[in-house]
């Protein structure tokens, strides 16, 4: 009864749960099902809150009992990534050194959220302090694409992507500080967004690197994306970059064409070595149904493309060690006790975080060393401008940049793990976005061969600051012209999950 | 040589807390005091997701106190990191302004004609407290100061005595107070100054390598600290060795200072731009009504007092904190002369909220109601002995001065045909004394003066008591 609601976006839902089609409660226990049959494979959850989310669930329920108004997402049941603060719930980063933190204060984000009546089921898996592009990094088991159990599910917000991909929530929320939205959004063929600096709070989200961090919805639908940030973007008096700008109606824009829009192509970068021929042949044929739904293609330039990875590495690595450094044994999480406090401080740290995390506080302590700041990180930060101009000028000429999300459709479990650096490089058309505050969507373009396995391609799809807007009308407009895309299901579910 | 031989050059860098309500970057209420760990929330204590918001209120204050020092101030300031691990520093990082302060230049009068040059003044957040052995081998942390707003004052190395160096502090603390921008507390920690100290020999452009001397709580020590720190140096001189840049805490039983660690030692703090908070805009028309809305400052307002003919050491009284000023001027306003409303405030007034241990502002005299009683007597209406009766009157909370006088019956006997009754009969009442008098014993006039007075209860006019008394000795 309530099982064929899962698969269904969560307007959807929250419809469905208004007009009593559903009750909430039989909704989030449709879920639970699901998460219980494809868990044990797809590992996207940290932490279920099954008392909590049965508790909202009722309190929604009663309150649609009592004629009461519910809110836009009232008894749709969502997942956060490990990242969000929720008061009350196990919040860890999916970092040991963060073990047996329950905040005791409320994020924003989980506020929003509770405000508008999501049910908060529980915490999704994520690369350890979101560093990485494969959930692989972390005291945790891997998550697995619930598209092909082999290969990761993209990261860092790995859990988020895989959760919706497997139906298992229809919304979740990420984080993206250098594509941790955007490329599990393509590899799992779910739609994410990745919101314009200072769009969204950053209260109550844990910071890997504040200039670049925004959080941000994904799910099955764009619009589902745009009426989950319509509820989580504006000022926040806990985050003094959260802007204060209007909110335009995001699903109204998701009913426009795409017919007269601009899209920017940066035919460069197409000839990126490392791009994979099937990704790149899914992009070209995006663009060609574009162009067919009438936008008008052109070229642009961004003249520093090449060096925004290096770029991020740099910054992002900086605010990491920074942000990292309350970590240190005292006040919560993980302790190795000593009686001197400087051994105290090393140990607690140096069996607190995994590799990767490690690898990034030194290399950011290294560039913000007085003698190399010049020369890393007071460099860097030119870069930067001169990146954000390059996009101001592309923008002079068109709507939109479109671009690919990833160069690869995946890659498997292990297969990358001792090769960061080319797990940097992956990130080479998301990261410019980040470094110049833009927003981006990832929406689904279709399927790349890997080897003999097939796996989604996502389209990203680039606009000015705080012009959101653009993106969902160009978004679901190419939602609408691939509608075969959304028939298509993780091989997963047809085997039992449904 | 000996320290003589040497030119003492000395820089300081003040923090001075601000008396805001709430911390730096939370709206957590702040005061000194309180039980460790009670005025703490996420924020304060580091907890992962919270960030900084700025408090308008002590951006506010900052810009005050740079404007009343005539810094330059920037319409565009940054926030930075200053990192190091200390168990009393939550976040792992201090934020502070390093290549961005948003003042610059200015300067501390702080005698007449001299002032202490400013580099800079940044807005910084405080640190926690640690406290060693709290318990048997258990250090303890109270971060209710943690995140406490603080100016960092940086002076360049432009003073020359040790006792210049006090006096910069004492005027800085009567500004922070007359600016309402701190308590200016040494004791509880709301300013506190450290010290850069070099030698040179006389003569000699270049400086002296510099060292810091640490937490001088006080202006004593401040004073001597500087003086056994240029004592240290020049001995050091004397024999030929280099001083070391150092860091250097002042031990005051023995009156010396020590090396903490030396310059090899430092740390590298890391300083980076706060990525959590944007640039700190401080807009001109906002500024114009900061510089718009400071007070008189206490230099222009001693000179003013000087020229209205006040001495040196009036003008310092009424210039020890700006609300006795205030009170002063209000009482001329009314009428007063200012010589005569001095005399009033740091005599009977002063004395007596003294004794009822009364700030100024509680002040139960009104400066109308002390224009009045000035009035009073020089209308020639009350005396001075009853002028002081009619003043405890007003103090007491009795009614207006005026009334006070009639109802007490204390208005002034002038009436030169009703005394020379009374003088007449005091005169007859004491022959012997009246010859002595007559017969040189001049002694004997205040005798006669003080029988007058007796039989009219203290209000005859001694002036025309005297000329009556002049007129009787001299009829023989």
């Amino acid at each position: 009864m309530a099982a064929e609601f899962v698969g269904m976006g969560a307007a959807r839902l929250a419809a469905a749960v208004a007009e009593g089609e559903v009750t909430a409660a039989a909704l989030l226990e449709a879920h639970l099902d699901r998460i219980s049959a494809l868990d044990g494979e797809v590992r996207a959850w940290r932490h279920l809150d099954l008392e909590g989310a049965r508790a909202q669930a009722a309190a929604v329920d009663a309150a649609r009992a009592r004629g009461e108004r519910l809110g836009p997402l009232a008894g749709v049941p969502v997942g956060l990534k490990d990242i969000f603060v929720v008061e009350g719930m196990p919040t860890q980063c999916s970092s040991r050194m963060l073990e047996g933190w329950v905040p005791g204060y409320q994020g924003t984000h989980a506020q929003r959220m509770r405000e508008a009546g999501a049910v908060l089921v529980g915490k999704l898996a994520m690369d350890e302090f979101a560093m990485g592009s494969s959930n692989e990094n972390g005291p945790d088991p891997s998550v697995h694409n619930p598209w092909d159990l082999d290969f990761v599910p993209g990261g860092s917000s790995g859990g988020s992507a895989a959760a919706v991909a497997a139906r298992m929530v229809p919304l979740s929320l990420g984080s993206d500080t250098g594509g941790s939205i955007r490329q599990p959004a393509s590899f799992c063929g779910v739609a994410g967004l990745k919101p314009s600096y200072g769009r969204v709070s950053r209260a109550g989200m844990i910071a890997f690197a504040s200039s670049l961090d925004q959080a941000g919805p994904m799910a099955l639908e764009v619009e589902d994306l745009a009426l989950a940030l319509e509820l989580l973007a504006g000022a926040d008096p806990k985050d003094a970059s959260c802007v204060d700008l209007p909110v335009p109606d995001l699903r109204a824009a998701c009913r426009g064409e795409l017919a007269g829009m601009r899209v920017g192509l940066h035919r460069a970068a197409l000839g990126l070595e490392g791009l994979d021929a099937g990704v790149r042949a899914c992009f070209e044929d995006a663009i060609a149904r574009m162009r067919e739904a009438g936008a008008e293609i052109v070229d642009i330039e961004l003249p520093h493309f090449d060096a925004a990875v290096a770029c991020y590495y740099v910054l992002c690595t900086a605010e990491a060690a920074s942000n990292l450094a309350r970590y240190d044994g005292l006040r919560f999480g993980h302790r190795v006790p000593d009686a001197d406090l400087e051994v105290q401080y090393a140990k607690s740290r140096a069996s607190g975080f995994g590799d990767e995390v490690k690898r990034r506080i030194m290399l950011g302590t290294f560039v913000l060393r007085a003698d190399s700041y010049e020369a890393y990180y007071g460099r860097a930060m030119k870069v930067r401008r001169k990146i954000a101009e390059d996009y101001t000028a592309a923008f002079a000429r068109c709507d939109l940049i479109a671009s690919p999300v990833s160069p690869v459709a995946g890659f498997r479990l292990g297969e990358r793990v001792d090769d960061p650096l080319a797990m940097y490089l992956s990130d080479v058309f998301t990261v410019g976005v980040n470094l110049a505050g833009l927003p981006a969507l990832s929406v689904p373009s279709g399927f790349a061969k890997v080897g003999e396995r097939e796996l989604p391609v996502g389209l990203q799809l680039i606009a000015p600051a705080f012009e959101e807007a653009r993106l969902f009308r160009a978004g679901a407009a190419f939602e609408r012209l691939t509608p075969a895309l959304r028939e298509r299901v993780p091989p997963l579910l047809a085997k039992g999950g449904a | 040589m000996s320290l003589h031989d040497y030119e003492l050059v000395v820089g300081l860098e003040i923090h001075c807390q601000l008396a805001t309500r709430s911390k730096l970057f939370t709206d957590c209420p702040f005061d000194t005091g309180g039980e460790p760990n009670t005025r703490v929330d996420p924020f304060t204590l580091g907890w992962p997701g919270t960030l900084p918001v700025p408090n308008a209120e002590a951006v506010r204050l900052a810009t005050r106190l740079a404007l009343a020092l005539d810094c330059e101030l920037q319409a565009h300031s940054r926030f930075a990191r200053k990192h190091y691990f200390y168990p009393d520093l939550p976040h792992g990082y201090q934020i502070t302004q390093a290549d961005a302060p948003y003042a610059k230049g200015g300067a501390i009068p702080f005698a007449p004609g001299k002032a202490l040059p400013l580099e800079r003044i940044h807005m910084e957040s405080d640190a926690g407290k640690t406290t060693h052995g709290v318990r048997e081998g258990v250090s303890g942390v109270d971060y209710n100061r943690a995140g406490a707003p603080l100016v960092e004052i940086v002076s360049l190395p432009a003073l020359r005595s040790a006792k210049d160096a006090a006096e910069v502090l004492r005027s800085l603390r009567q500004l922070v107070r007359w600016l309402g921008v701190s308590e200016g507390d040494m004791e509880k920690g709301s300013l506190r100054c450290d010290a850069n100290v070099s030698l040179r020999p006389r003569g000699v452009e270049a400086l002296g390598t510099r060292c810091e001397i640490k937490n001088l709580n006080s202006f004593k020590f401040l004073e001597a600290a500087i003086g056994a720190e240029a004592r240290r140096q020049a001995d050091l001189l004397d024999r030929g060795e280099a001083v070391v840049q150092s860091t250097m805490a002042y031990e005051v039983d023995a009156d010396r200072t020590w090396v903490m660690r030396s310059k090899e030692d430092a740390a590298d703090y890391l300083y980076f731009p706060e990525p959590d908070l944007p640039p700190l805009r401080l807009e001109a028309a906002w500024l114009d009504a900061q510089r718009e809305a400071l007070p008189e400052l206490p230099g222009p307002r001693r000179d003013r007092y000087l020229a209205a003919g006040l001495s040196d050491y009036d003008a310092e009284q009424l210039t020890a904190d700006r609300a006795t000023g205030d009170y002063f001027d209000a009482v001329c306003e009314a009428g007063a002369g200012a010589k005569a409303a001095c005399n009033w405030i740091i005599g009977e007034l002063a004395a007596a909220m003294k004794a009822e241990k009364l700030e100024m502002v509680a002040c139960p005299v009104t400066p109308a109601q002390l224009a009045e009683i000035i009035a009073l007597v020089e209308a020639d209406t009350i005396n001075g002995r009853a002028a002081k009766q009619v003043f405890e009157a007003v103090f007491a909370g009795e009614g207006a001065p005026r009334e006070i006088v009639e109802r007490k019956g204390l208005g002034q006997v002038s009436d030169r045909a009703a005394l020379e009754a009374v003088v007449a009969e005091i005169l007859a009442a004491h022959p012997d004394q009246l010859a002595a008098l007559r017969g040189g014993k001049a002694k004997l006039r205040g005798f006669f003066v003080g029988q007058v007075m007796k039989q009219t209860r203290g209000r005859a006019n001694p002036q025309v008591v005297q000329a009556l008394l002049d007129a009787a000795i001299a009829e023989r």
